[in-house]
């Protein structure tokens, strides 16, 4: 029975395949796969949406939305209609190819992206062997669209939010990189499905996850870090920045296309939430030995909700960085502590199990902690900016 | 050699040609990102996954963005009136035709050596990643040395701009 | 240390978060059609017309002067003036205005046309509830639609109101010791020429003194 419920969507999936005649079962089970990701998604996008606005809402002393259906619960279907039967504008002197293209990319980029994801037991698209390196791939093409778009508009706004998002992305791309490398190096594979494999063990009823050891702790905030500058949230949401920007890069953007970009972000969060929960969250792996009993994928679901709401909660907190600031903390601090956490790494690794990695490991880390604290990262260190032209 | 080879084979050099051909500089990096793609869908095509995701990585998330950064920054992205041909372009086709003429003979030279082989052997990730560190370690750490050495060098660039506005 | 300010704004909003559950003083905001906030009385957006009495189109105070219309920055108030004349509040025949359109979606709210009104006719209004589903006539008022009671005014702006009905009375008085002046005037100068040889002619001029003396102070009490 439980085992059933595990797998409900798996044997489901073997069923409605085994209908069809065997020339056509693999495309079916693919299909029907790429399906459920396409209808899911964006029905949790929809979701999101709500729950931000009514999140933001609370956490600013407001009620949010209330007015459609009871407690709002509709607004994403007013919201989906509206943005469907609004007129598609595209400026007279865009590229309108390139502008019709942007999106398309980013949408279709961002779905790939959830094809490696695994999202529970036996839950997962592709187990390919390179998966991370696919997911980080696919990642660094929305970068392209992003620029297509701000740069098809022929807008300065739209360039400027281009130019802003791409330097943005490619310097948060590395720390990225840098901290998911960390767990590669520990488990021995590029392979998601194994990452959250080699997690799914438990000692006294706790589970292995990444995040339970030094090197992971540390991994995972430098990860959060670079994953909110990467799918362009606030605190890091220059891109978009409404009060100087207009929309960034979508801002020559209107009806289903601006809708489009919009699910195109939502969606970024969404996968690497989940690149996130498999890399350090255990993946679909229950907290406690006895919770085993829960489908796998209400945990994978439940732990990326839960990273989408502390994304909401980060949101309704911090106030928007500077673009310098953005670029200093980039690659003067999140970069060098990531790079210091591979050698955390190296170290847990090769001084086997014991208590004295524990120790060890947690001293360097927590040295550079105190360390950048102390010096790096002083107010008086990064100092007021001169403005070299404004004056 | 099935139609897909073929397509992704057309997609290719299309996008390559289009980088050379068009008129609009942007244009001609986007369609470089296609050969770019292209290529990698081969890599994929053959199997060689790290190698095609490795190539979408660097070629299309970092040096594309980097071309179009170039060319935005630099001021490119207005058509030239001049026509897109350069007054050199018979050196560069020059130069062109000998880089093609070395690839082609190595790929002809090395064709024989490889029919010998019954199937092409699976090459997992992990395998690529020993062989780096171990048996070609050397010019690893010699290419990293390289990039390092450029980074040092744009960083001293930068700052040196900084202390003269100053 | 290193990120405790960003641990004491996640701990504030959060406590904002749970907070506005638990009381709703925190709540900053009221929910709108159900509920509103009261306007402060000095409150403003287009202007209406002042009537007295009871009659809407009897008791505009209104003269058609169009000092309004000349000095509306957009121009968006538009008056024909009439033919003939009719009583105005005070009993005296005046022009008065055959079509006095505003159009508010041009309207910018400066009050000019409040403050240059001789008459004290027009006055800012406070409704905001203007929205209309059609694009070009629902925005263009014309004089049935501007013109609201005295004691609206009195509800809508009570101080300012008092003042102006305060202005008005005393000139009103002022207007009607004059005019009684005059017609004793009048009536001493009729008697004196009763004697002399054009009866016709005296008979005439007292109606034209009265008439005169009575718009004049009110175009003085500005
Ligand atoms: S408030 Fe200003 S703009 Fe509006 S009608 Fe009066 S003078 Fe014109
Ligand atoms: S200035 Fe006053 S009296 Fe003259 S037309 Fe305008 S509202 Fe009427």
């Amino acid at each position: 029975m439980v085992s059933t419920l595990d797998q409900i969507f798996v044997l489901l999936k073997h069923w409605l395949v085994g209908l069809l005649p065997s020339v056509l079962q693999p495309a079916a089970g693919v299909l029907l796969s790429v399906v459920a990701i396409v209808c899911v998604f964006p029905a949790l996008f929809a979701l999101t949406v709500l729950l931000e606005r009514k999140g933001l809402g609370r956490m600013q002393n407001r009620l949010g939305p209330n007015r459609v259906g009871p407690f709002g619960i509709l607004q994403p279907i007013a919201d989906a209609i509206k943005s469907l039967t609004k007129e598609d504008i595209v400026p007279l002197r865009a590229d309108a190819l390139i502008h019709f293209l942007a999106p398309l990319v980013l949408v279709v980029a961002v779905f790939l992206e959830f094809a490696v994801v695994p999202m529970g037991r036996n839950m997962v698209l592709v187990d390919m062997d390179a998966s991370l390196l696919f997911f980080f791939s696919i990642g660094a093409s929305t970068e392209l669209s992003v620029f297509m778009a701000g740069w098809s508009s022929r807008n300065k706004y739209s360039l400027m939010g281009a130019m802003r998002a791409v330097a943005q992305m490619i310097s948060y791309e590395v720390p990225l990189l840098m901290s998911s490398v960390a767990v590669v190096m520990i488990t021995g594979s590029l392979s998601l499905v194994k990452i959250v494999e080699a997690q799914n063990q438990y000692t006294y009823g706790l589970p292995h996850w990444n995040i339970f050891t030094p090197w992971g702790c540390a991994g995972f905030v430098m990860f959060a870090i670079a994953a909110t500058a990467e799918t362009n949230r606030s605190p890091f949401d220059l891109p978009e920045g409404e009060s100087e920007l207009v929309a960034g890069y979508f801002t020559e953007y209107s009806g289903f296309k601006f809708a489009l970009f919009f699910l195109g972000e939502y969606l970024g969060m969404f996968s690497i939430s989940g690149l996130g929960t498999a890399l350090f969250l255990g993946g679909w792996s229950a907290p406690f030995s006895f919770l085993w009993w829960v489908p796998s994928w209400i945990w994978f679901f439940g732990k990326v909700m839960l990273s989408i709401c502390v994304l909401i909660w980060v949101r309704g907190t911090l106030p928007r960085l500077r673009q310098d600031q953005l670029m200093n903390f980039a690659w003067k601090f999140v970069l060098p502590m990531t790079l210091l956490n591979l050698v955390d790494v190296a170290l847990w690794r090769f001084l086997g199990e014991g208590w004295l990695r524990w120790v060890v490991c947690s001293a360097v880390m927590l040295v550079a902690y105190v360390a950048a604290a102390l010096t790096g990262l002083r107010r008086d260190h990064i100092g007021p900016r001169s403005y070299r032209y404004a004056e | 050699m099935n139609l897909v080879f073929y397509v992704l084979a057309g997609l290719t050099v299309l996008g390559g040609l289009a980088a050379v051909l068009l008129k609009n500089t942007v244009h001609c990096a986007l369609a470089l990102t296609v050969a770019f793609a292209g290529l990698a869908l081969l890599f994929l095509e053959l199997d060689a996954q790290f190698a095609g995701f490795a190539q979408i990585l660097v070629y299309i998330g970092a040096v594309a963005i980097l071309v179009v950064f170039a060319i935005l920054l630099t001021r490119g992205s207005e058509t030239p009136e001049d026509g897109v041909f350069s007054h050199t372009w018979l050196a560069g086709l020059a130069v062109a035709a000998a880089v093609f003429a070395v690839l082609g003979w190595a790929v002809i030279q090395s064709a024989p050596a490889l029919t010998h082989e019954s199937a092409a052997p699976v090459v997992t990730v992990n395998q690529i990643g020993n062989a780096l560190l171990g048996r070609y370690v050397l010019p690893l750490e010699i290419v990293a040395l390289l990039l390092t050495a450029a980074l040092v060098g744009a960083v001293i660039v930068a700052m040196h701009e900084k202390e003269e506005t100053k | 240390m290193l990120g405790e300010g960003i641990l004491k704004g996640l701990a504030e909003t959060a406590r904002n978060a749970v907070g506005s559950f638990v009381s709703k003083d925190r709540l900053t905001t009221v929910e709108y059609p159900e509920e509103r906030l009261p306007l402060p009385e000095a409150s403003r957006n287009f202007p209406f017309l002042v009537y007295d009495g009871t009659d809407w189109e009897k008791g505009l105070r209104c003269v058609a002067c169009q000092i309004c219309e000349k000095e509306c920055p957009p121009k968006c108030i538009y008056i024909d003036k009439s033919k003939d004349k009719k009583p105005d509040a005070f009993g005296r025949p005046q022009i008065y205005p055959a079509k006095f359109d505003i159009d508010i979606s041009v309207c910018m709210s400066c009050q000019i046309c409040v403050e240059v009104c001789p008459f004290e006719a027009i006055k800012m209004d406070t409704q905001y509830e203007l929205s209309t589903d059609d694009r070009f006539g629902g925005l263009l008022l014309d004089r049935k639609e501007l013109a609201k009671s005295n004691e609206y005014y009195h509800q809508i702006h009570p101080t300012e109101a008092s003042e102006v009905d305060a202005k008005l009375a005393a000139e009103k008085v002022k207007a009607d010791a004059k005019a009684k002046a005059a017609a004793g005037a009048a009536a001493a100068k009729a008697a004196a020429a009763a004697a002399a040889p054009k009866p016709a002619e005296a008979a005439a001029k007292p109606v034209v003194l009265a008439d005169a003396p009575a718009a004049k102070p009110q175009g003085e009490g500005d």
